[in-house]
């Protein structure tokens, strides 16, 4: 395949992993944190970028370390260690990095950086991109637009949940139950995009 | 006494792990693969041994290397511990049932990240004796299956007019419009909301009547 029709596939891909493939709301990835940190935009702002920036850059790691090292080696079973390892490792650094160079933003998504090791977002989206033999422009694609669909999930649930606070809700539904029938309904709504992109 | 301290223990073990402090609908952690692979009451119960063995085993090893382990490097190790087995989970799979392994897709290797497992061997495995890490692991693991095999057999019933790929008598006909909604991502998260709703309510209502 020449440049220009994986870029055009890479677009498709983040499309649909923005929105038909939505990465929480269909795949399920990335629930803990979806359910646990969802009560203020703002929260779940800041940890969406994070996790936007945390899992475009991993995908394309793991790219580059399974496809250079496992693959002629012959160790693909090995991809589980070696795939939390590279996340693990470049969130430490990601951390250290932000501590010297930006202080501001470091104390806006510092926080988030350690929760995100296990997120199992990260960690899914490149064994996704294993599974479906995604090569390295796509795999870009694929990483981006996960990020921002986990992002524009967790935005709108933190909305309606804040609309929600003073709500009469029955005891037992409170918590998790409510939050998992709204991300039910955002799901629903997401599967009207079906069919909106052809390409994949 | 000390067999009656024991025995008390291991009780509490058992209550905790299935119904007081259920790792599903109580303590809400590893939802992912709840909602994944809910779909089919077959994959449903492979996903299930497969987190019992490796949440039973990694506990027990946690538990194990416990003492040797140092403060600060303790939840990378605990993680490695967790991929070894979750590692022997995929390869067994992949060699002796590939077809299962395509459908269950990247679920199994995400048992590392699942957060019961991690959360068990935090919080209960690397401060207590081997045998009983291994038993807390595998009665959590057990309310983890109790709950994932009610919601399964209500998606694949109702969704598919099924059970265990098995045709149902009076779902399966034709009085039955399948309730295909059951089987896609939403249908997941309301069973899943229905069934947390039931079993908090009934939790709740215990409680209020012991005080």
């Amino acid at each position: 395949m020449n440049a220009e029709s994986q870029i055009a596939q890479a677009m498709i891909v983040c499309l649909s992993a923005v929105f038909t493939n939505n990465i929480l709301l269909t795949y399920f990835l990335g629930m803990c944190p979806f359910l646990g940190c969802s009560r203020e935009v703002k929260t779940s702002l800041g940890l969406g970028f994070a996790v936007i920036f945390v899992l475009t850059f991993t995908c394309m790691l793991n790219w580059v370390t399974y496809h250079y090292i496992l693959l002629p080696l012959g160790l693909e079973f090995f991809r589980f260690i070696l795939f939390i390892i590279t996340i693990a490792a470049f969130v430490q650094f990601v951390e250290m990095v932000l501590d010297r160079t930006s202080p501001l933003l470091y104390q806006k998504l510092g926080i988030f950086l350690p929760l995100i090791t296990v997120n199992c977002a990260i960690l899914g989206a490149s064994l996704f991109m294993v599974i479906r033999d995604y090569s390295f422009i796509v795999t870009i694609g694929y990483g981006l637009g996960s990020g921002i669909g986990w992002l524009l999930a967790i935005i709108a649930m933190a909305g309606i949940r804040q609309k929600l606070a003073n709500e009469r809700i029955p005891r037992g539904l409170q918590g998790p139950g409510i939050t998992l029938i709204i991300a039910g309904l955002m799901a629903l709504a997401f599967i009207g995009f079906t069919g909106v992109l052809q390409g994949k | 006494m000390a067999v009656a301290g024991e025995k008390s223990e291991i009780n509490k073990i058992i209550s905790d792990g299935i119904w007081q402090s259920n790792p599903i609908f109580k303590q809400v952690l590893g939802i992912c693969s709840t909602l994944a692979v809910t779909n089919l009451v077959l994959n449903t119960m492979v996903m299930c041994i497969a987190l019992a063995f490796t949440l039973s085993l990694s506990a027990a090893t946690v538990s194990a290397m416990r003492r040797s382990t140092p403060r600060n490097v303790r939840m990378m190790v605990e993680t490695l511990i967790i991929a070894f087995y979750v590692i022997i989970v995929d390869v067994l799979l992949k060699a002796y049932w590939p077809q299962m392994s395509n459908s269950l897709g990247p679920y199994v290797g995400l048992i590392i990240t699942n957060c019961i497992v991690m959360g068990r061997c935090e919080a209960y495995a690397n401060s207590q004796p081997i045998g009983r890490a291994f038993l807390d692991g595998l009665f959590n693991a057990l309310g983890y299956s109790f709950v994932l095999l009610i919601i399964a057999v209500f998606r694949e019933l109702f969704g598919m007019g099924t059970l265990l790929g098995y045709q149902m008598p009076y779902f399966s006909g034709p009085h039955w419009g399948k309730w295909i909604i059951m089987v896609m991502p939403p249908g997941a998260f309301f069973m899943l909301a229905i069934v947390t709703w039931i079993l908090r309510s009934i939790q709740m209502t215990r409680e209020d009547k012991q005080k």
